[in-house]
């Protein structure tokens, strides 16, 4: 059974409709990414997920459940959990106090501790920051506290939202082997991205949005090597 | 040191013409002239002559400084700083010669033959007069270079003693106030004189500052290694002690300051215990809330309604006894609490400056609310709620049936003025004026107190500051932010009722204008100034907030001019508020890559060591 269903979603902005019909699924273990370009849409649909926005057509469910009767903390809750995009970071707590917030619904403070730990081996990077105001971190790094962050609520499914802005090259080869190794620690992904060639090499499966709909969708290698998907998304 | 570097006159005429403003807008606007009655010194300087002085003597400060820092030639340094004062006079010549041709005082009423004559420091001839004007300027621009050129360890002591010299001169008739009860009237006379302090007294407190900052510079190095080289326990101790009489000092203060003081100290309780109050709003959760006033004005009407012996009172209309003032408070609280409450359910989609102006008009519906006819049968309308009864316990001599002795007790204690009002508290359970009515806003503040801090520290605490960095990410981890939001208008709202109550019972009658937008702007001022978020930032902040308007009264209507002045200068040079939370701090650490220059130097050298200073 899929873990987290959407079937149908319209969305507005005030009177812009910015999903018009949304299907998509993911099932439990896999990266599935949503690409597309600027304003197709793909933020809204993680939004609309969240709970952040409210559709006012089609359903939502995560985990068999309406997902739409919770509100976004509640999701959390559930499992859900999400990196915002760009810098959602609490900018002027530390790098401990981000990721002890992340564990904000927890209250097993040894294993809380533990898992700071892991993140730190996850990224030693953050771990030579801990006691950094986040806001002072370089782009890479506060992408990697999100993700962080995010993992510290034990998600069973992470949404990104594009983790790739912004950052030099190196970094984007390093956040994106560490989301595959989060992967295979269990957690279901669901990335959105604009860098379509990156996040279609990790995923499983995909989806291409355009203008508030899926325009395509399908295994991440047969997206790969769709000449429309090449033409529009991998320069060629 | 290259003396290669030009001269650079434009600088230094700039500076001075800066400092030239002063002068001239001051005595244009009658400042000077009015300060010119007040003496600081008295025989030696007045107020009004400061304003005309100091801003040469800055200057020269200042651009020697600068100068120098930038490595160039000192002696230049010293002709620039004379230029300088030169130049900071001429605007104020300036208008003395466009006064002998136009007279000014058609459109400048100020600019009279009484300011004319303290400019020309009582010279007849104009000449004779301006050029003396213009040669002290000179010679305070130049003073203030040769200051800058003393070594800073002997230069801040001076900096410093000046500073308290002048202050104390300021605030000479407080000292006096606090002084006459401790000391006779002839020897008071040696102190202060009328509303300034004599020469010998203000010698006095200059050599006694400046040995004592010099001997801390010196020695406070050493004195601070061994307070640290100290066992835990020790310290502890050490602690201990100066919080014993940090706390006794506090117990006796409104004694020693008389019942003025202690009336601005007691509005000074009030304003903690709101800011208090407020800053869980706007400084935890991030909710500019612009209508505090609302929670005041509940807790101060339920107070009244509850407890007024008159004809508004609820007790004359049922027929009973009008509550006591103790089962008032938690009354007023929960009040102001459910006000909180449902104020906040319809704002709870709106962010910053919406929800701001939202509040804004909730402030303006409760007076206009108090003053309606509408509610005018229950609440007064303009006549307001009169005979609030103040606060009392029972009778302890009667209690203990002491009371024929009592006032026997009372006339042992009478040489004491200290004693004699705490027995006369004790004994009698009276709550009658500002002394008295200091314990129960201090014992107020210290619940507000314990009840913020434990907050900050909390679960609850952090899901607002979360909250207040960024609503979507703080709801990604699993907050709930609409709780949250009820939640902290709701907590926020009850110090503003526990300061209403107290406020009606202390000033016995309540008007719907006592709660006016200025109250709500107020309260968020003085946070902002203290340092967002910081607790005993709005303890700072209310000091100087509310308490510096009452030490300004006596300049009258340049009261609010001094005090704006006064705000700008705060947030300029201290724009993270004067006693600025961790968070805020470490903030704006992060934003300035250098400390600035001299100030910054002057603070972080002298920050409070209240432990250290307990140990020696």
């Amino acid at each position: 059974m899929a873990l987290l269903e959407l079937e149908n979603v319209h969305s507005y902005y005030g009177n812009i409709h910015a999903l018009k019909g949304v299907s998509m699924t993911v099932d439990e273990g896999e990266i599935v990414c949503l690409i597309g370009g600027n304003g197709a849409g793909k933020t809204t649909t993680l939004r609309t997920i969240t709970g952040l926005l409210r559709p006012r057509e089609g359903s939502v469910r995560f985990d068999g459940e309406d997902a739409l009767q919770y509100a976004t903390h509640e999701l959390v809750a559930k499992g859900l959990a999400m990196v915002p995009e760009g810098r959602g970071v609490f900018q002027k707590l530390t790098v401990e106090e981000n990721l002890e917030m992340g564990a904000y619904l927890r209250t097993d403070a040894k294993a809380i501790a533990e898992d700071i730990q892991r993140m730190y081996e996850l990224f030693p990077r953050l771990g030579e920051r801990r006691t950094q105001v986040a806001g002072t971190l370089s782009g890479g790094e506060q992408q990697m506290l999100a993700i962080s962050r995010a993992l510290m609520s034990r998600p069973r499914v992470l949404l990104m939202d594009e983790p790739s802005m912004g950052l030099a090259p190196v970094l984007v080869d390093l956040i994106f082997d560490t989301i595959q190794e989060i992967n295979k620690d269990g957690v279901t992904i669901l990335l959105v991205e604009q860098n379509a060639l990156i996040a279609l090499d990790i995923s499983h499966r995909g989806y291409v949005i355009e203008t508030g709909a899926i325009a395509l969708e399908g295994p991440a290698k047969e997206l790969r090597d769709d000449p429309r998907v090449k033409e529009a998304y991998l320069g060629g | 040191m290259s003396a290669t570097k030009r001269f650079d006159l434009r600088y230094f005429i700039r500076a001075g013409l800066l400092a030239g403003i002063v002068p001239l807008y001051t005595s244009v606007i009658g400042m000077v002239e009015v300060f010119n009655k007040r003496e600081v010194v008295k025989g030696m300087l007045t107020l009004g002559e400061m304003l005309v002085i100091f801003p040469s003597l800055v200057v020269g400060y200042l651009v020697a400084l600068k100068w120098r820092r930038e490595g160039k030639n000192p002696f230049l340094a010293l002709v620039g700083a004379l230029i300088a004062g030169f130049v900071a006079s001429l605007p104020t010549v300036l208008l003395i010669l466009v006064n002998d041709r136009i007279p000014l005082r058609d459109m400048f009423v100020n600019v009279n033959p009484a300011l004319m004559e303290i400019l020309l420091v009582g010279q007849e001839q104009m000449a004779q007069g301006a050029f003396i004007l213009m040669s002290v300027l000179a010679v305070s621009g130049l003073l203030g270079a040769v200051v800058s050129f003393i070594p800073y360890r002997f230069r801040r002591p001076l900096v410093i003693a000046l500073v308290v010299v002048i202050l104390s001169g300021l605030l000479s008739e407080f000292i006096k106030q606090v002084l006459q009860q401790f000391i006779e009237r002839g020897a008071l006379k040696q102190i202060v004189q009328g509303k300034s302090l004599t020469t010998k007294a203000a010698a006095a407190i200059f050599v006694v500052t400046y040995l004592t900052t010099l001997f801390w510079d010196v020695k406070g190095q050493a004195i601070r290694t061994r307070y640290n080289a100290m066992p835990a326990s020790r310290k502890k101790q050490a602690g201990r002690l100066w919080k014993t009489m940090f706390g006794i000092f506090l117990l006796i203060l409104p004694w020693v300051l008389g019942p003025y003081l202690s009336e601005v100290i007691d509005n000074v309780g009030l304003y903690i215990i709101m800011g208090l109050g407020l800053n869980i709003a706007v400084g935890w959760a991030g909710l500019l809330d612009l209508g505090y006033v609302t929670n005041f004005a509940v807790g101060a009407y339920i107070a009244g309604v509850l407890t007024s012996t008159g004809p508004l009172g609820l007790g004359a209309r049922l027929g009973t006894d009008p509550l006591g003032f103790w089962i008032i408070i938690p009354i007023s609280i929960l009040a102001a609490m459910f006000t909180g409450f449902v104020l906040a359910l319809p704002v709870l989609r709106m962010r910053g400056d919406y929800l701001a102006i939202a509040t804004l008009g909730f402030g303006e519906i409760i007076r206009l609310l108090a003053l309606s006819d509408w509610l005018k049968p229950y609440i007064g309308g303009a006549q307001g709620i009169l005979f609030i009864p103040k606060p009392e316990l029972p009778a302890l001599a009667e209690i203990l049936n002491l009371a024929d002795r009592a006032p026997a007790l009372i006339e042992i204690a009478k040489g004491d003025s200290l004693l004699a009002g705490l027995m006369n508290l004790i004994l009698y359970g009276q709550f009658s004026g500002p002394q008295e009515l200091y314990y129960i806003i201090f014992v107020g503040a210290l619940f507000v107190l314990f009840v913020a801090t434990r907050l900050n520290n909390s679960r609850t605490g952090r899901q607002w500051m979360a909250m207040r960095e960024d609503e979507d990410a703080a709801s990604s981890v699993g907050i709930n932010t609409t709780t949250a939001k009820v939640l902290a208008f709701t907590v926020s709202a009850a110090s503003g009722g526990m300061a209403g109550a107290i406020f009606a019972s202390k000033v016995g009658t309540i008007f719907p204008n006592s709660f006016n937008l200025l109250v709500s702007i107020n309260v968020l001022s003085l946070i902002i100034i203290g340092g967002m978020g910081s607790i005993p930032g709005i303890v700072v902040g209310s000091l100087a907030l509310i308490g510096l308007p009452e030490l300004l009264r006596e300049f009258a209507e340049f009261r609010l001019l001094l005090y704006g002045a006064l705000l700008v200068v705060m947030m300029l040079v201290r724009p993270e508020g004067l006693w600025p939370s961790p968070v805020i701090r470490r903030e704006m650490a992060a934003d300035e890559e250098e400390p600035p220059p001299d100030m910054g130097e002057m603070q972080t050298s002298q920050p409070m060591r209240p432990l250290s200073e307990a140990s020696d």
